[in-house]
């Protein structure tokens, strides 16, 4: 139990000193999560609108994967990149590998599913009322996707924190694709894991408290920016 | 919505990537010594190298190093060193320093191993009183060094029962489990004495000559592979194996007590 009253008071002391090495971590840790979301939400946002309004055969097929990969294991994904990305695979040339760019690759992948997946259930019901109206004005697909995501803008929202909740806590596959390089591709999570195993669980656990505060406070900053909560809205 | 597009690419190809960069993997042994905080700055100052460390199991070091994903490597494996170096991956092999291996066990000794004659000693005490052990199991060099020992004592850790405890961990995953279930480990002296959750675990066997842990540098071969930085990788070997690293290496202490000793020789 003391170790985490120590990891708390650790916490806030390099919190207070700013501690370079810390504000460099994080300032990673944030960047690299928040481009997988935005990267993911582009591509996953429009796909599960498209999933909403249009009937085709391989429908019930892309869903049923979708929800699956939503259980995809991180460490499977960094393998996967890693052996794509290494020197010795097929895209070696670009040189990606143990750079933030790869740890983004691996983000996107296994966030992906998650926001389409949410992102499709709460744009369904949506659907189910918008349905007659949409078609009744003679909307083009496009128009309906547009009118969608716009309208369930704050349920998308929800799904793309979602994502950011698990890329930012992630730490299977950036270890193995980013490889924990000091100054370089070291993030919160891959220093929690190199801490627990030099045996320092006081510094390991202050930097998993800096990386649960920094979880919350994207989440309140969303919210309040987008005033989820101001009266007269829903 | 351009600008936005425009801060997404900065964000995503915003890779510190330097010309004087170059890629090492070395063994999470060597890493959690703490020598590396002391060497790298100093390579930089005189080389102006900035050494990215990726701290792996010799194993994956290798492995690393042969997919031409890192410029070289700094392992203690003789024999997956030579190998390496056979099969084209490796230009050549350079001894730099070693340290020792040291076994450790709960301060109250139960299977007895203080005052063994040698290290398959020890071990063969261990296995004939079937005292908890952990292994690393990860095909490190800590774990061949463990394997070569008990292939001398005559028994097979294969047909081991549940006292050995093949954790596959890394040294500091597999000392915090040790210290969890008070079992006797095989460690490097560095990772032990940098180590801050020792609980009731002591330090009962080491200065037996079996125990020497000789760590060496490779280049990954740029016939090979021909992106790897090969120029740098020699530059860091001339410093390595210089009058400045020497006195570095042998001058680094814990708690009082040198951990490497450098015995490069020069060409």
């Amino acid at each position: 139990m003391t170790d985490i009253w120590e990891g708390l008071l650790h916490a806030f002391r390099m919190l207070l000193a700013l501690d370079p090495d810390l504000v460099e971590i994080t300032f990673l840790s944030f960047r690299v999560t928040l481009t997988a979301v935005v990267i993911a939400s582009v591509i996953a946002l429009p796909l599960a609108a498209l999933l909403v309004v249009r009937r085709f055969r391989a429908r019930r097929a892309v869903i049923a994967i979708l929800n699956a990969l939503m259980g995809l294991p991180p460490v499977v994904v960094g393998l996967i990149v890693y052996i794509l990305l290494s020197r010795s695979g097929p895209f070696g040339v670009m040189g990606l590998l143990f750079t933030p760019t790869a740890m983004i690759i691996a983000q996107v992948i296994i966030i992906l599913p998650l926001i389409a997946s949410i992102a499709h259930q709460s744009l369904r019901e949506l659907w189910s009322d918008y349905h007659d109206l949409l078609i009744s004005l003679n909307t083009t697909q496009r128009q309906r996707i547009v009118t969608l995501i716009w309208d369930g803008r704050r349920a998308l929202l929800t799904a793309a924190l979602a994502g950011f909740g698990r890329a930012i806590g992630e730490v299977g596959a950036i270890m193995i694709v980013g490889g924990n390089i000091d100054h370089a591709t070291r993030v919160l999570t891959t220093a929690i894991a190199l801490e627990t195993g030099k045996g320092d669980f006081a510094l390991a656990l202050a930097l998993g408290f800096v990386l649960i505060a920094l979880a919350i406070m994207v989440n309140i900053a969303i919210h309040w920016l987008t005033r989820t909560e101001t009266e007269g809205r829903w | 919505m351009r600008i936005l597009l425009g801060a997404l690419f900065t964000l995503l190809f915003m890779v510190n990537a330097w010309a004087q960069d170059m890629k090492l993997a070395v063994t999470t042994s060597f890493h959690n010594s703490g020598l590396a905080d002391i060497l790298l700055p100093a390579i930089e100052a005189d080389t102006g190298i900035r050494v990215q460390l990726l701290v792996v199991g010799t194993g994956q070091a290798i492995r690393l190093g042969q997919a031409g994903d890192v410029d070289a490597i700094l392992v203690h494996s003789r024999t997956a060193e030579n190998a390496f170096v056979e099969d084209g991956s490796g230009t050549h092999r350079r001894e730099i320093m070693y340290n020792d291996f040291v076994l450790l066990g709960p301060q109250s000794d139960p299977a007895g191993i203080a005052n063994s004659q040698s290290a398959v000693c020890a071990f063969q005490v261990i296995a004939g009183k079937k005292a908890t052990f952990v292994s690393r199991g990860d095909e490190s060099g800590t774990h061949k060094k463990e394997l070569n020992i008990w292939a001398l004592t005559g028994y097979n850790p294969a047909d081991f029962e549940s006292w050995y405890r093949a954790v596959g961990a890394g040294m500091g995953g597999a000392l915090n489990i040790a210290s969890a279930m008070n079992a006797y480990i095989l460690s490097d002296r560095a990772s032990w004495l940098n180590f801050k959750n020792k609980g009731e675990l002591a330090l009962l066997f080491s200065g037996d000559q079996m125990l020497f842990n000789q760590y060496s540098y490779l280049p990954v071969s740029p016939d090979k592979h021909s992106h790897v930085n090969h120029n740098l990788a020699v530059q860091l070997e001339e410093w390595l194996v210089s009058d400045r690293a020497k006195q570095l290496i042998n001058d680094y202490q814990i708690e009082g007590e040198a951990l490497f000793v450098f015995n490069a020789v020069p060409e």
